[in-house]
């Protein structure tokens, strides 16, 4: 309707004038005790050398994931290639219940990575397959390949190959800088999406993993823009009176939720991106906010403090509020599981702020990550961890949590704060 | 043992990956596009100056009692709190004042809020704070014309640090002329 819409801004020189990166490095903060044992040999080579360890970003990946604990190298007796080298008997000698065996061997343009996954107890091939790849692909092509092994022994579809935006500033009053990126999700491969001197928040990934949409502050408010991740090509979609915050897509990417308030204080509402007719959600005197939808996108779950505190209240849209929190005086920022069968959300308490994890049927909720000043929850696309901000000497560090609570890790920056991780859907 | 299929995905994949970071062609395209649309006054990447609308120091700076913009333009709050305390009293009569002899001069209420609890929450909660100035001023006979509240939640703090010092100096309402 609003030619806005169709008011593509440049960001393109903003894009290209900086070749800043950010990249994010991983610290295990606390492995899971009952994760299976895994080791992953070191891929065999043609004796040139390459630009990547294979086998120890698919190490990496697994290890992160919680699931897997691989085997240090110096404790590997053999370093077979391929599965007919195998001696079976020396990886259960050291229970290993599997092994990843492969060789990297250079082609016309790029590598080709053979690997194979072995069931040790079982002393039979579960995986073997050839993957192509540039040399500058070879780290996609090590998270390609961890999801594989991860999905055929764990039954989860693997997330190693997704990515995560987030937002950085350095500075501090009005000399702050604030900047976009994206990176994969190991935190390497980060690329700068904005930059500006004016505060950007609430980076959110359209269900295609095509689009984010963030409330940036540059025009002196806050307005929701909405930005192509290939071309970086950008419109503002809304800068009402008054807040513009929190822009959630809906599971089949037509309509954003937000919470504006435009009409007094902040309520949430739904705004169709064709034709940018917004439907009011909720309409109250108090303080709604942090909308997100359920999977089927039937109803939302937001933050409300219509009860005194911030709790979590849930309402299909046309329906009435439902308060879904009751544990504690401040549960906020609620995001759903991907079966929609339990949210993930910030729970304050005495000792401060921390990831938790709420059944929705049961109603329990149980704490995740240690209490600190925790925010901004994003979970995997598979359910299996969730992504969140917290701090770590005094400046912002993103952290992660398995779903089960067991193993965690770190992922800071090597300079400024980093904050609101948001984890995208499948990119294949 | 085949992966053909695999290997295309991964590069388009791959490309798509190395064009989000740089399009050549896209960057004169969008600028032109820009141009032509540039009467909206969104202007990316030149935001610094944005809060400043509309300025009262010209006219009458310097000649009456009301006439200077107050020095003082920053009111503290109590944690979890939209109250204004007593102590800054005198400078919200201050801008209200101000506000009222010079009709043309506007104001931005900036609200801000320490660090702790969620960040979209926060910047609900700076809104409030704002909001319960500009009602101040509302009911000291500014108009409301001249008043814009823009809440920053806690992505603008004053002061770094996790501790109860920092969190005053951030828990503010700034008056941006």
């Amino acid at each position: 309707m609003r030619a806005l819409m169709t008011t593509w801004l440049a960001t393109v020189l903003l894009l290209c004038t900086s070749l800043a990166q950010a990249d994010l490095t991983i610290d295990i903060t606390r492995g899971n005790e009952r994760a299976t044992p895994i080791a992953v040999v070191p891929f065999a080579d043609d004796g040139q050398s390459l630009p990547q360890d294979v086998a120890q970003i698919i190490s990496d990946d697994l290890e992160r994931s919680g699931y897997f604990a691989p085997l240090d190298r110096e404790a590997m007796f053999a370093k077979p290639s391929s599965g007919d080298d195998v001696s079976f008997g020396d990886w259960q000698a050291l229970d290993t219940r599997y092994l990843v065996v492969g060789r990297v061997s250079r082609t016309g343009g790029g590598v080709e990575i053979q690997y194979e996954l072995m069931n040790v107890s079982g002393e039979s091939r579960m995986l073997g397959e050839v993957i192509t790849a540039g040399q500058d692909q070879m780290r996609a092509a090590a998270h390609r390949i961890s999801d594989q092994i991860f999905e055929e022994i764990t039954g989860i579809r693997g997330a190693f190959s997704t990515r995560i935006a987030y937002v950085t500033s350095q500075g501090v009053g009005d000399a702050t800088a604030y900047q976009l990126f994206i990176a994969d999700a190991d935190g390497r491969n980060s690329q700068q999406v904005l930059s500006s001197d004016q505060p950007i928040m609430s980076p959110a990934w359209s269900p295609d993993g095509g689009k984010l949409a963030y409330v940036s502050f540059e025009s002196g408010r806050p307005g929701i823009y909405v930005q192509e991740v290939a071309s970086g090509r950008r419109a503002r979609l809304t800068s009402f009176e008054g807040l513009n915050s929190a822009p959630a897509w809906s599971p089949d990417g037509r309509r954003l939720a937000m919470a504006l308030s435009k009409d007094g204080q902040p309520d949430i509402y739904v705004m169709d991106i064709g034709s940018q007719n917004l439907q009011r959600i909720t309409n109250s005197p108090s303080i709604e906010t942090e909308p997100a939808w359920a999977p089927d996108g039937n109803s939302l779950i937001y933050t409300s403090d219509r009860s005194g505190g911030p709790q979590v209240y849930r309402q299909t849209l046309g329906g009435s509020p439902e308060r879904i929190t009751f544990t504690g005086n401040y549960n906020a920022r609620a995001r759903f599981a991907p079966d929609g069968e339990s949210i993930f959300l910030i729970h304050g308490g005495a000792n401060g702020y921390r990831v938790a994890k709420q059944d929705l049927e049961s109603g329990r909720l149980v704490e995740l990550g240690d209490a600190g000043q925790a925010e901004s929850p994003s979970v995997a696309p598979n359910g299996t961890m969730v992504i969140f901000a917290t701090q770590q000497g005094g400046n912002g560090v993103l952290g992660a949590v398995s779903a089960d609570g067991r193993a965690s890790f770190r992922l800071p920056a090597a300079q400024g704060d980093v904050r609101e991780p948001a984890w995208s859907p499948f990119l294949n | 043992m085949q992966f053909k299929p695999y290997a295309r995905t991964l590069a388009v994949a791959m490309s798509l990956a190395v064009m989000a970071g740089c399009s050549s062609t896209g960057g004169t395209q969008e600028g032109s596009m820009d141009g032509t649309a540039g009467s909206g006054g969104v202007g990316t990447g030149t935001a610094g100056s944005g809060q400043v609308s509309g300025s009262g120091l010209g006219e009458g700076a310097g000649q009456m009692a009301g006439s200077r913009i107050p020095e003082v333009r920053t009111i503290y709050f109590a944690y979890d709190s939209d109250a204004i305390r007593p102590e800054f009293q005198s400078v919200l009569e201050s801008h209200a004042n101000f506000l009222r002899s010079n009709p043309s001069a506007s104001v931005v209420l900036q609200g801000h809020t320490d660090e702790r609890g969620t960040r979209e929450y926060n910047l609900a909660l700076g809104e409030r704070r704002a909001g319960a100035v500009e009602r101040f001023l509302s009911v000291e006979g500014v108009s409301p014309s001249q008043v814009e509240v823009v809440s920053y939640g806690e992505e603008r703090p004053a002061a770094r640090g996790s501790n109860e010092e920092a969190y005053a100096q951030n828990r503010r309402v700034v008056f941006a002329y």
